[in-house]
């Protein structure tokens, strides 16, 4: 059983100042499965999401305590390099953010930082994973064009693209599509389903019926606490907590 | 009813007052460069510009204000590129080292706008202590030096401005393909932020260029152009002001003309920042 948890998460409580955000987190993350982190907005699933690869660093008055182990080591309290931490989780998130710079250096940024610099293989690894993401025939005329000069939902897949380029292990995926148009978010959905089994995938959202499509593992969240945390099947079909059932039927949103 | 009428009395009297306001400042402008097109321009000459002060020049005879030009230019790109050197590296530093020390941030900004508002005159006598501490004399260096401390407020401020702007998912982008904070500064930010990071040299360079008190114990003034940065040299207020001061009519007018000189660089500077702006604007995101 254990070989199959990639994440563990004991105890996590995280403070905003005097806001309590998260609330005794205990959750178990499986390997190389998608897990669908649920809820109404405002009840921390964001927060959740960036306590995983410590982006909460980035924010004043943000206080965690707990543990979190990927792959056994205690990220929180670890003296492992942060930055190596993070270039094992590719981050999407809520609106795609594309580096100041073309197209082919955005895909390559996370290759070259890392000194991978040999020009044939960066080519090569550029189609590789705009392939991958459904963007190759739409770009590889404009590789040298800017990247903010694509449309959002093209914008939102070259991030997948650099995001998978520096080959991680966890995929982080924060409402990637609820900024996107209706194509774009099946776009992404389907590359997710695609991707299923090779990573760890990490999706917020707090659309049900997304939830319902691309989910294998489902934790449902509300007010900063998990109420329910089961396989998919077993969530949707068989719901144990009273808020679970009355969430799925839409009484709260 | 009633109210309906107040609320389209209140938004034609601030139309008004904006439309005067407007006004006001475009006609100031207009009146400020006709005033000395008017008065310098027939003394603007070719000699005017290409010539050092000859003997007599300040009592109307023949020469330039070529040293007062070269001291200028010297001077402000000298202290532009020593406060861009130093300014760069504080204002990305404060903007994603410092990101979650917000009271520290806030604390530094703080002292940065104080100092923005020092009179000139006051950098102008420190750094005229400075030069006495260390035995320097008025000098290029010691001007420049002066200057630096000047514009260096300015220029960490104007960049500082420019990279607030940036939005944080840009930096978590950034981190999590596996930048360290450093490789987001000068590898992400800077890039993201260069147009407005140009904007706040040339601003500072503005700045550097216009001032006179500054200068006026640290420089020195010579008809000289000065061949190392331990000499004197001369500037473009400074020769405005000693020729204003003057009670023949002809070397005042030279003061205008030495006026336009002075603003005709600076709007060479405004406008090859547009330029720039635009040039390297194509990256950016826009949000």
């Amino acid at each position: 059983m254990d070989n199959d948890i990639k994440i563990n998460i004991k105890d996590l409580n995280l403070f905003i100042g005097n806001k309590h955000i998260l609330k005794n987190i205990n959750i178990s993350i499986p390997n190389k499965k998608l897990t669908v982190i649920l809820g109404p907005s405002g009840c921390g699933k964001t927060t959740l999401l960036k306590t995983l690869n410590r982006l909460t660093d980035l924010y004043p008055e943000v206080k965690v305590k707990g543990n979190i182990f990927i792959d056994n080591e205690d990220i929180l309290h670890t003296n492992k390099n942060i930055t190596e931490i993070r270039k094992n989780m590719g981050l999407l998130s809520q609106q795609p953010y594309p580096l100041p710079m073309n197209i082919f250096r955005n895909v390559t940024y996370g290759l070259r930082i890392s000194g991978r610099r040999n020009r044939k293989i960066l080519k090569n690894r550029v189609e590789h994973y705009l392939k991958q993401v459904n963007l190759w025939d739409e770009v590889k005329d404009r590789l040298k064009d800017s990247a903010s000069q694509l449309s959002i939902g093209q914008q939102q897949r070259l991030c997948l693209a650099r995001g998978l380029a520096v080959d991680p292990e966890i995929i982080l995926a924060d409402e990637p599509t609820s900024a996107l148009d209706p194509i774009s978010s099946q776009t992404i959905e389907n590359e997710f389903l695609t991707f299923n089994g090779n990573y760890t995938i990490i999706v917020v959202t707090h659309s049900l019926r997304q939830a319902k499509r691309i989910a294998d593992y489902v934790i449902f969240m509300y007010l900063g606490e998990v109420i329910e945390q089961n396989s998919a099947d077993e969530f949707f079909n068989n719901p144990k907590e009273e808020k679970t059932k009355e969430y799925l039927k839409g009484i709260f949103n | 009813m009633r109210h309906l009428k107040i609320k389209q009395f209140e938004e034609s009297f601030f139309r008004v007052i904006m439309f005067l306001s407007t006004l006001l400042i475009v006609l100031t402008l207009f009146l400020i460069i006709f005033t000395i097109l008017y008065k310098g321009l027939p003394s603007l000459s070719w000699e005017m510009i290409s010539q050092v002060p000859k003997g007599g020049f300040y009592f109307g005879k023949e020469g330039g204000i070529l040293n007062a030009i070269i001291g200028s230019l010297y001077l402000s790109f000298g202290a532009t590129i020593i406060a861009m050197i130093i300014s760069l590296p504080v204002a990305l530093f404060i903007n994603i080292h410092l990101v979650k020390r917000k009271k520290l941030v806030n604390a530094i900004r703080f002292i940065l706008d104080l100092l923005w508002g020092v009179p000139s005159i006051v950098y102008g006598a420190f750094g005229f202590a400075v030069m006495i501490y260390f035995g320097l004399r008025t000098s290029l260096l010691a001007g420049m030096i002066t200057l630096t401390f000047l514009i260096i407020p300015i220029m960490i401020r104007s960049m500082d401005e420019v990279l607030k702007t940036i939005p944080i998912g840009l930096m978590e982008a950034s981190l999590s393909l596996g930048s360290t904070r450093s490789e987001t500064a000068y590898k992400i930010f800077f890039k993201q932020s260069l147009p407005g990071i140009i904007t706040a040299i040339l601003l500072s360079f503005g700045r550097a260029i216009g001032d006179a008190a500054s200068v006026l114990f640290t420089t020195g003034y010579t008809d000289n152009i000065p061949t190392s940065i331990s000499q004197p040299a001369a500037t473009l207020p400074l020769s405005i002001f000693f020729q204003l001061t003057s009670p023949i009519p002809e070397v005042q007018n030279r003061a205008y003309a030495s006026a336009i000189v002075l603003t005709f660089i600076i709007l060479l500077i405004s406008i090859s920042s547009r330029f720039l702006f635009n040039k390297f604007n194509k990256h950016n995101i826009k949000s």
